[in-house]
């Protein structure tokens, strides 16, 4: 058999997407100001997306509830950051962080944690179904957003970016927001623990493995289903935290965010290709990038370019750019 | 006679049978059985929700696809009549107008959709509707000049339409004989026709196979049927049939705008009605769309008993407040489809069955 070949024509879309919008924007200040906040938000919405794509291709579960740990994620930073104000007031980078990675961190722990329990009532009862799964989980959307309506009001709540986030960087004539610097890096730090899990631990052997072919690595002995508990915790967790970032890079938060982000992260993975992780990376890249160019260039129509590139990209690749399962 | 009107689907199930009468009943006399003004209008409601509902039941229950996207085609319907008389005036050349132009962007969009989506996987459709839904949603509140924006569209009909325009001088049986009444009667007529026509698609042979890819896509496919050519000719009919819903609701309401008709809570409802009154059956469409609509002009009331009562303790009252009415719900949904999948009529169906 032929040696691992890396497929670099999905990768190459990124940069040759970027190049091609630069005469269309014209200046190269804007140009460069609108590639980063794409990139950021890429990396942001690819956070989110990891956690769905690996769910769906590990036990083909199509979570439409996802959306619902985004806004959970976020509406719990607010409590956290809320009740610190002295920390996120301060002006010094390394105070707001001491204020803004214990919010991740309890935002993720909350939303893995009502993932379990999303797992265990709503999804389990309906492995296997699709129609089913589809119906129930948009159920249990329904429901986690009505109670955070319920705990949080139905008001849009203000998320203030630390002190020390605010402002830009000047670079030439470009302007570049300093969260989005830090919502990048915070995105390639997950990218980089999910890649390490996902190749270099045995567990992100079994995962690969069951995404390529459940029944075999069940056959070998390897208990999927609490492996897949573990992705979807996992994954709700990640959500969470995109959530967390989402919400600093919105500067608000509302209960319908999650339903709201779910559409651009159904339009990612569907890129991307269901159950990859590389796939989705690339997809949200283009989806953050393309976003951000027809946010500036033409606004109304900035939703219905991102759905023209899915066409485009499943005309050209009908299982997405990196198709992983036979299923 | 019956039977053919019928298309040889019968209720299968005594109980059944009565309901579905009496609601004909119901709905027939509805004027003169319950007088007032909101009661006029509950009725016209559930009018709409079953042609809506049944539409959608065609792809749901008989195809097995999930769309998000059915409000979509739904407010297309409601927005051509109502951009097509504020444009023209109130006349029926507008009217039609509107109708046709709805009728063929639905006809495109959902081909569009079908062919892009169903043509690789089945389940890319319930994703890929849910994002052109979102962005037509956004698209349709943001071109205002056209749209009327978020305050939507008020607009005049042909006055024979009208509650001015009185037919008869004198009350007739209690009731004013004016153009209120003719337009539900027009919408009356009109939703009967509507269903009697889903009805037969669904026992055509045509509808037997799209119960064949429902059941056993592979297997439909090996017998020689296109699975994609019949997904997307089921996924434009319902779309054909939701957009004339959506007509009707506006003629009724003489007014469009996204939270009559685009809005993702009427995506649930709708849903929700499919799940309650039976998926896979039309029948079904009819009974639970007036189920639920009456008990969503009720049932609201009742929270609020509720929450007044248990003001006591403040979380029960939050729970129980009125606003709260959509979590409900959703409990609702996601416990019948756990414990009720084939809803009212397949339960009465089944019911049957077992005894004779």
């Amino acid at each position: 058999m032929k040696r691992f070949e890396f497929d670099w024509k999905p990768l190459a879309l990124v940069p040759v997407l970027a190049l091609l919008a630069l005469p269309l924007i014209g200046s190269s200040s804007t140009w460069l100001t609108l590639t980063v906040a794409g990139l950021a938000m890429g990396m942001i919405i690819f956070v989110i997306a990891s956690g769905l794509t690996l769910v769906f291709g590990l036990m083909d579960v199509l979570n439409f509830g996802h959306g619902v740990f985004i806004a959970i994620g976020a509406f719990v930073a607010t409590s956290v950051l809320g009740s610190m104000g002295d920390w996120t007031q301060s002006q010094s980078l390394l105070r707001n962080l001491v204020a803004v990675i214990p919010a991740m961190l309890v935002a993720m722990l909350v939303a893995g944690a009502i993932g379990l329990a999303f797992e265990r009532f709503i999804v389990r009862p309906v492995y296997g179904q699709h129609l089913k799964q589809i119906l129930i989980t948009m159920g249990g959307m329904i429901i986690g957003e009505e109670l955070i309506k319920m705990i949080w009001g139905a008001q849009q709540i203000p998320l203030p970016l630390p002190e020390g986030m605010r402002g830009s960087l000047v670079l030439g004539d470009a302007a570049i927001e300093k969260f989005r610097l830090v919502a990048m890096v915070v995105g390639m730090l997950v990218f980089a623990v999910l890649a390490w899990t996902l190749g270099r631990t045995k567990i992100g052997l079994l995962i690969r493995a069951g995404v390529q072919d459940r029944e075999m690595v069940e056959a070998l002995g390897y208990r999927i289903r609490r492996l897949f508990v573990g992705v979807f915790v996992v994954g709700s967790a990640l959500a969470g935290l995109g959530g967390v970032m989402w919400g600093m890079y919105q500067q608000n938060v509302f209960p319908q965010m999650g339903a709201q982000v779910n559409v651009l992260i159904f339009i990612v993975i569907i890129i991307g290709g269901l159950g990859s992780t590389g796939g989705a990376l690339i997809g949200a890249l283009l989806v953050g990038l393309m976003a951000n160019y027809t946010g500036f260039l033409a606004p109304k129509v900035a939703l219905f370019s991102n759905i023209a590139l899915m066409a485009a990209v499943l005309l050209w690749r009908p299982q997405g750019v990196y198709p992983v399962t036979s299923r | 006679m019956l039977n053919r009107l019928l298309s040889h689907d019968l209720p299968r199930s005594r109980l059944l049978a009565a309901m579905l009468v009496v609601l004909l009943l119901a709905l027939a006399f509805a004027p003169f059985l319950f007088p007032g003004v909101k009661a006029l209008s509950v009725a016209a409601k559930i009018l709409v929700f079953i042609v809506l509902v049944a539409s959608f039941d065609l792809l749901l229950g008989y195809t097995g696809i999930v769309s998000f996207a059915h409000t979509m085609f739904f407010g297309i319907g409601a927005y051509g009549v109502a951009i097509a008389c504020t444009r023209y005036g109130p006349t029926w050349e507008a009217i039609a107008t509107g109708v046709a132009g709805a009728l063929t962007l639905s006809f495109v969009l959902a081909l569009a959709i079908g062919l892009f989506s169903l043509r690789v996987r089945a389940i890319f459709f319930a994703m890929i509707t849910l994002a052109v839904a979102s962005a037509f949603q956004t698209l349709a509140s943001q071109l205002s000049d056209v749209t009327g924006g978020d305050d939507g569209l008020n607009f005049r009909v042909p006055d024979i339409l009208n509650g001015g325009y009185a037919f008869l001088d004198e009350r007739f049986l209690g009731v004013n004989i004016d153009g209120r009444l003719f337009c539900y009667y027009l919408l009356f007529f009109a939703a009967l026709g509507l269903l009697l026509a889903m009805l037969r698609i669904v026992n055509s042979p045509f509808g037997r196979v799209l119960q064949a890819v429902r059941e056993n896509e592979f297997r439909a496919e090996a017998i020689g049927y296109r699975v994609v050519v019949y997904r997307t000719i089921s996924s434009v009919l319902s779309a054909l049939f939701a957009t004339l819903a959506g007509v009707m609701l506006a003629l009724w309401l003489r007014y469009s705008g996204p939270d009559t008709s685009l809005s993702f809570e009427i995506m649930m409802d709708v849903l929700l009605i499919v799940v309650i009154g039976g998926m896979g059956t039309i029948y079904g469409a009819a009974i639970g769309a007036a189920l639920f609509v009456i008990a969503q002009s009720y049932l609201q009331d009742l929270l609020r008993l509720g929450s007044e009562a248990a003001s006591g303790l403040p979380w029960l009252a939050a729970l129980l407040s009125p606003d709260r009415w959509l979590l409900w719900l959703g409990v609702l949904f996601v416990l019948s489809v756990y414990y009720f999948p084939t809803g009212i009529v397949g339960r009465l169906r089944v019911k049957t069955q077992g005894i004779g």
